[in-house]
């Protein structure tokens, strides 16, 4: 592996381009090499891992116990590609992808605060999960952090939240935060269960498939272990943050009775959506997908995007878990190799078949989970007004469901040309499923007839100066030139 | 609000300011994290009303975290790598026309 640092260092051309260096983008990129094709990883954060093994070659945290053992399983990943020529690019923005005159593609890229563009005859994008935005009244003030903020400060910098901590929401990375916080010594005042208890109905149908997944064994211990030693409260169906400059205690409604709890911390998780703005912006055809209740570029099984060269793995493509999308990024690196003619198509079925199937029972009970840990409506589309959807702009549910029902707003486009939500610096990642359900819930229609925020790049801010710094092309000179 | 589990040892220390208040970290922290580990909870107010905020996700998506760092506004302060001596400073609202002419 050939660690790059600075732009400069970058080669004008990659047989294949991946972006992202979780659990997908490492193996997909270690998979290509080994094929023999030049490989570019690129990635944003200052080592590899992804967030699920975030700093794994860096972390502070020495006591194994405390991340517990699937977290360390990412090394490998890490070692297996290490072991290859592939470029890895550290702390590099993609901010753009498309298409070229080649019929191959053409990315921007930032590294050390200098822009570059580089062409590439296939794209894997592996740019992972994000989590559901979890848009309840006071959740921007200063104390409030998603659950997956407090794991990563864990992970890569060994902190630990140091007041009362108060963590809600549902899903399984809640339990796991909660037993990896509870080692680390944390002083968990309350965990709050949001995950309505309607659910089971849903969910009991897909639960025999469960009972023979890998997660079963692994999700009810986290689980157990959670319940028997913290402070659990379930059925919780109203919540809010409350504080002046900073949460100072938070307001929480479970059986029909309100009780307030004092706090200096809350972390908020209601599971993990595709981050999807760089596969939007590209141009890669998204549908929703009802039982993870949430927008998802359609892929083959391949893996392959609306836009042939365009690849997505991981859990950008659908949440999967970690191990899925490690399995995914190595069948989407085998058709990558394929469409550039390195393999034939049945060396490219023979290598793919064992991890196919692998992938396949790793997925196992994958559905009993979306359904059982859907987030409850109330917590989806906040009916208290005051609410803040678009955190960056500042704009309330309130304002939301005024336009979409008086002025007979009908999508999320239309919605920010109204109001700006989405036009901030987040480019709508953290508003833009809140929006859709608001609009869908106004309009009595699915969030699926409502779409999604069409995106543009760059798809992370540049500056100026790193835009006017790239070499003019033809067309842009012609367009300004007369 | 958070607290490193591991004593600061001094090889592994780094000296950095914020709104000129001298503070260390670890090296390897990121600068969102090394103002958490110093017990920062708002590291900007909003351009819209100005209410505080602080870091929210860690991750590069929500932009909460925005701060100044040696004189360039708007860096995301969870992507960056903390460096020895870096000036940090609170980022304030708008942008207001007396800093633009600074």
């Amino acid at each position: 592996m050939n660690t790059l640092r600075e732009i400069g260092q970058l080669a004008e051309h990659y047989d294949i381009a991946i972006v992202g260096a979780g659990p997908a983008g490492l193996s997909a990129a270690a998979s290509a090499a080994e094929l023999g094709l030049s490989v570019l990883l690129a990635d944003e954060n200052p080592a590899p891992g992804g967030q699920i093994y975030r700093a794994i070659t860096t972390t502070p945290v020495a006591d194994k116990c405390v991340l517990g053992e699937d977290y360390w399983k990412g090394g490998a990943l890490v070692t297996r590609l290490e072991r290859t020529a592939a470029a890895y690019a550290p702390g590099c923005t993609v901010w753009s992808v498309a298409p070229d005159e080649t019929g191959g593609f053409e990315l921007g890229l930032s590294l050390g605060g200098q822009a570059r563009l580089v062409s590439a005859g296939q794209i894997i994008l592996a740019t992972g999960a994000q989590e559901r935005p979890f848009p309840i009244p006071g959740w921007t003030l200063p104390g409030v952090m998603t659950a997956g903020a407090a794991q990563i400060a864990l992970k890569s910098s060994g902190l630990v939240p140091s007041g009362r901590t108060v963590i809600a929401g549902c899903g399984p990375l809640l339990y796991l935060l909660a037993g990896q916080l509870a080692a680390a010594g944390a002083n968990i005042v309350a965990v709050l269960d949001t995950t309505p208890r309607r659910n089971w109905l849903f969910a009991l149908a897909s639960l025999p498939d469960f009972l023979l997944s890998p997660y079963l064994a692994k999700g009810l211990k986290l689980m157990l272990q959670a319940r028997r030693k913290l402070p659990f409260r379930t059925g919780v169906t109203a919540l809010a943050a409350e504080g002046t400059d900073k949460v100072t205690s938070i307001s929480v409604t479970h059986g029909g009775r309100t009780e307030t709890i004092a706090c200096d911390a809350l972390l908020l998780h209601q599971g993990v959506i595709p981050g999807i703005n760089l596969s939007n912006a590209a141009g890669c055809a998204q549908h929703f997908d009802a039982v993870q209740h949430c927008w998802t570029p359609t892929v083959d099984d391949w893996f392959a995007s609306s836009i042939p060269g365009i690849a997505i793995a991981g859990d950008g493509a659908g949440i999967g878990g970690a191990e899925s999308a490690a399995l995914r990024g190595e069948i989407a690196a085998l058709d990558a190799a394929c469409r550039l003619g390195r393999i034939s198509e049945a060396q490219r079925n023979a290598k793919a078949a064992p991890t196919q199937a692998e992938l396949a029972r790793s997925l196992r009970g994958r559905r009993f989970l979306d359904l059982l840990y859907r987030p409850a409506e109330t917590f989806l589309a906040p009916p208290v007004d005051e609410t803040i959807v678009c955190r960056c702009e500042e704009v309330t549910a309130g304002q939301i469901r005024d336009t979409a029902s008086r002025l007979g707003v009908t999508g999320p486009n239309q919605m920010k040309a109204f109001l700006r939500c989405g036009m901030g610096p987040c480019q709508g990642r953290l508003c833009g499923p809140t929006v859709v359900e608001l609009i869908a819930q106004a309009h009595k229609v699915s969030p699926a007839e409502v779409g999604y925020y069409r995106l543009r790049p760059p798809v992370k801010p540049i500056t100026l100066g790193e835009l006017a710094a790239l070499p003019p092309t033809e067309a842009a000179v012609k367009a300004v030139v007369r | 609000m958070f607290r490193p589990m591991h004593e600061l040892k001094a090889a592994d220390a780094l000296g950095f300011t914020l709104d000129g208040r001298a503070m260390t970290a670890r090296a390897g922290d990121t600068v969102a994290a090394a103002l958490l580990a110093n017990g920062v909870e708002a590291c900007r107010q909003t351009p819209v009303s100005g209410a505080p905020r602080g870091p929210y996700c860690m991750m590069g998506i929500c932009f909460e975290c925005l701060v100044v760092i040696d004189g360039v506004g708007n860096r995301q302060g969870c992507l960056i790598p903390l460096q020895q001596g870096m000036r940090i400073e609170t980022q304030a609202g708008r942008r207001q026309p007396d800093a633009v002419r600074a």
